[in-house]
């Protein structure tokens, strides 16, 4: 109930601040929403299903390309450029996870790095189709097709927010739906789901491929954001900076990792403006990160104050918080019958 | 003729410098489970300290040394002070702890030697080139492949044929009975990481007149070690030495040949070698 | 039709014959007991027959059906469960949704992922009824971590159990255990439902005895002895090969 009210009041509060908010602060609030999905979708995989992945930038920048590229050269419909960017980013999925998904730890960090290079190097090396490494400047805003126009701020902030919402929405079902439960299985021991009757490589697959589109959706919001796309949004600089968001809102938690992609969305604004050393910051915050707040900022709350927090249970270093807690079903009317 | 013997000698001597590193990585590997992102940062930044030496001292074997010698202060702090500190055998943290590295390294050093391409000039006695039957083969390209080579043999030797190579392969077989039968696996694994770090800066500098030294290239040539270990197999010194010549030919035939597709001719392979044999040409599983 | 049956198993490690033609059959609702020192081949065999490794060569029958070449997954589905010999449990889960997860397999709504899970009472039943038959419902929302050891193995027989299966094969479940807890897990073994074929893997004599209809001894990966409980007990050459390798 505390989390309903919470979660109600929170969507309420992003509703209602943008009449506050200068509209630089608008558009700033925007990015944070846009990487709290892109967040939120590596979470699904490392966090849930335990795959980390130093390559998720690749299904982000193909929804950019393939938005950005329709958009500007073939054609000019917010239906027709945001669906296909989704579709372009789940084949990318569909793909790397067939050739990444047979890997485990170090070699699937190295192989998802190495596929996502191949897609940044076609971005950087194809001019005529990418324009290299200066990118396809001017994509419009989404209003061709519309109702009515996304091309204010204000507009496409809304828009950002329902998209969030819905996405965030259904990845809340996801994580506690059967097959959520059996992603934490599997990460938690692949083993014992195999011989439990768990067929785990399609949960991985299926895994793999849903956070490839959800990453993509945010690459298309992005692109529309920024009406711009880059080789830099497939580079192993993105891959790593939205893993570092995961760890840092503490993987395994759906909040955690969007509050790690507005935190760093906000830190890279605040530091931009007063230092060129951006990445040496950002450098210093992985080795931070790492070294003291592995189970990231959801985790030290959880720790603080949570059910599981008591003395007897020192958090492990190195591990993920906790899982999404079952609702104790134990006191429902159904159950208690039995 | 002369276009695919200049080819074939451009591609085996950047083969030799994607072997140093993958050397590097793979030891590392092998015996700490560590990937390490920040192995890119040890070739650029023992360049860049090269140059900086050779500018001053104008010896390239001061500037060489003086290069290593940073690097592997570098690494020990790093494998000591810092990587010690995470949970063992978890790649991600570990990954993630280097990354920063990465970055920290990389952007200090544009910071301090700027944004511009630099070459580190070569030593005098390498300038001219060398006859070889009738072809004229540049002496510094000739240099790079002995180093490689000198360095594989020299490895090979070391871990096949010496008392040290012996530790070695029982702490990366298992370091527990290692340590039980008194090996000083601690030690070992410094000295391991000191020594891949110092394969990366000596890669970095030898590459310095011949591919120059710039903002990015601890990037670049961290994703080509990469792939010259997922084709050869991470923790094989052979998959190493192979992998780089393949990966080092591959690349300089590919940018010759199909610029725009540069790209293709490396990450095709792995591709198909990561779906015929996940572990790469000489991996074990 | 026997439950079981596994004819000339063979597997090797390296250059190390870990199975070498392995046969026997064990019949519906028998439980039969594997005998044999460390390194014998005990769990190398029951890696094979679930499918965790490829034997070399060889034929494993499930009911009649050949399951060979059938993943792990596939094999479970046809009724073969197991427990490890090393605690293989969800260390983070409650002991609730371990059980969860278990009755989850054999259900057909594994694969939703629209609906949250409580939206199926019917595994929160048939798990609340598991935990309450093996009283271990206030532990619940304990997480696994959390049990002692003790009930971590009584957890590893549970989690099999929970997915209906027909044939079950127990990796030394009393390894590392007090007497009494020892013989409060014999006790939930001999209380599994009749109906459930048992492969028991298991050092203590006593135990192994109790549970035992027929007996296998394995040694050097070959199947030395093989008889009725009666009858392997008097075997010399079952005492030669087994007696003093228990203490170890």
């Amino acid at each position: 109930m505390k989390t309903k009210l919470g979660v109600a009041a929170g969507a309420l509060g992003l509703a209602l601040v943008p009449f506050a908010l200068s509209s630089y602060q608008l558009g700033l609030l925007t990015k944070m929403l846009i990487f709290a999905l892109f967040a939120m979708s590596l979470d699904l995989v490392l966090g849930y299903g335990g795959l980390p992945s130093l390559g998720h930038a690749a299904y982000f920048g193909v929804g950019a390309y393939t938005v950005g590229l329709l958009a500007l050269r073939v054609i000019d419909n917010f239906w027709i450029d945001f669906g296909a960017g989704l579709v372009a980013a789940a084949v990318t999925a569909a793909l790397f996870g067939l050739l990444a998904l047979r890997a485990r730890g170090a070699y699937l960090l190295m192989i998802t790095l190495a596929l996502a290079q191949v897609l940044w190097g076609i971005a950087f090396g194809w001019r005529w189709l990418t324009g290299g490494d200066d990118g396809l400047p001017g994509v419009p805003r989404p209003s061709a097709g519309l109702p009515w126009s996304l091309a204010g701020g204000l507009a496409y902030y809304y828009f950002v927010l329902v998209v969030f919402l819905a996405v965030t929405a259904a990845l809340w079902i996801v994580v506690r739906s059967p097959f959520g439960m059996a992603l934490i299985g599997i990460r938690e021991s692949e083993r014992r789901m195999e011989v439990l009757g768990y067929d785990t490589w399609r949960y991985k697959y299926a895994a793999f491929v849903l956070a490839g589109v959800v990453a993509g959706l945010s690459g298309n919001l992005y692109v529309y954001y920024n009406g711009f796309v880059s080789p830099a949004y497939l580079s192993i600089v993105f891959s790593a900076m939205v893993l570092i968001m995961v760890i840092l809102g503490g993987a395994g938690t759906l909040l955690g990792p969007a509050l790690g992609g507005a935190i760093i969305v906000l830190l890279e604004n605040v530091v931009s403006s007063s230092t060129e050393r951006w990445l040496t910051v950002l450098g210093v915050i992985y080795v931070v990160v790492t070294l003291f707040a592995p189970a990231g900022i959801m985790g030290f709350l959880m720790n603080m104050g949570g059910p599981y927090g008591s003395p007897h249970t020192p958090p492990t270093r190195g591990e993920l918080p906790t899982v999404p807690t079952l609702p104790a079903r134990g006191e429902s009317p159904t159950i208690r019958n039995v | 003729m002369t276009f695919w013997t200049i080819q074939t000698l451009n591609g085996v001597s950047f083969g030799m410098l994607l072997f140093l590193l993958a050397a590097g990585l793979s030891l590392i590997f092998g015996l700490m489970r560590i990937l390490n992102l920040a192995h890119g940062s040890y070739y650029l930044l023992g360049a860049y300290v090269a140059l900086s030496v050779m500018n001053v001292s104008g010896s390239f074997v001061v500037a060489a040394a003086a290069g290593i010698a940073a690097v592997v202060v570098l690494g020990i702090v790093m494998e000591r002070v810092f990587l010690r500190r995470l949970p063992p055998r978890e790649e991600l943290p570990q990954a993630l702890l280097t990354f920063g590295f990465l970055l920290i390294v990389g952007d200090l050093s544009l910071a301090y030697w700027g944004g511009g391409p630099q070459t580190l000039p070569k030593p005098e006695f390498l300038e001219l080139p060398v006859r070889v039957g009738p072809v004229m083969f540049p002496a510094y390209r000739l240099f790079v492949i002995g180093v490689g080579a000198l360095v594989g043999v020299s490895l090979w030797f070391l871990q096949e044929r010496t008392r040290l190579g012996a530790m070695l392969r029982a702490a990366i077989d298992d370091a527990d009975i290692a340590r039980a039968t008194g090996i000083d696996v601690s030690r070992l694994s410094t000295g391991v990481f000191a020594f891949g770090a110092a394969l990366a800066a000596l890669g970095g500098i030898i590459a310095g007149p011949l591919l120059g030294v710039y903002p990015g290239a601890d990037f670049e040539i961290l994703l080509l070690a990469f792939v010259v270990v997922i084709v050869g197999g991470l923790g094989s010194l052979k998959g190493a030495f192979f992998g780089g010549l393949l990966i080092g030919l591959l690349d300089n035939f590919g940018k010759a040949l199909f610029p725009q597709l540069a790209m293709f001719t490396i990450f095709a392979p792995m591709a198909i070698i990561l779906a015929v044999r996940p572990s790469g040409l000489f991996g074990s599983r | 039709m026997s439950a079981l049956a596994v004819q000339e198993l063979t597997h090797d490690f390296g250059g190390l014959r870990a199975l070498d033609g392995v046969t026997f059959e064990v019949a519906e609702g028998e439980r039969l007991v594997i005998l044999g020192p460390n390194g014998a081949g005990k769990t190398t065999l029951f890696n094979v027959i679930t499918g965790l490794l490829t034997p070399a060569s060889g034929r494993i029958t499930l009911f009649g059906r050949d399951v060979t070449r059938l993943a792990t997954h596939r094999r479970a589905r046809l009724g073969l469960g197991r427990t490890f010999q090393v605690t293989t449990l969800f260390p983070r889960l409650t002991v609730l949704e371990s059980v969860l997860l278990a009755v989850q397999g054999s259900d057909s709504a594994r694969f939703t992922l629209h609906r949250p899970i409580t939206g199926f009472p019917r595994l929160y039943a048939r798990a609340e009824q598991l935990l309450a038959d093996w009283s271990l419902t206030e532990r619940r929302h304990v997480r696994t971590r959390e049990l002692s050891y003790g009930e971590q193995r009584q957890l590893e027989l549970l989690l099999a159990l929970a997915a209906e299966p027909r044939v079950l094969l127990l990796d030394e479940p009393t390894a590392g255990l007090s007497p009494a807890e020892t013989a409060s897990v014999a006790e939930m073994i001999r209380r599994f439902p009749r109906d459930v074929t048992i492969l028991l893997i298991e050092h203590d004599m006593d135990v192994a005895l109790a549970l035992a209809e027929r007996l296998i001894v394995l040694h050097y990966g070959r199947v030395v002895a093989a008889g009725p409980r009666d009858e392997i007990k008097g075997d010399p050459r079952v005492a030669e090969i087994y007696l003093g390798v228990e203490e170890s």
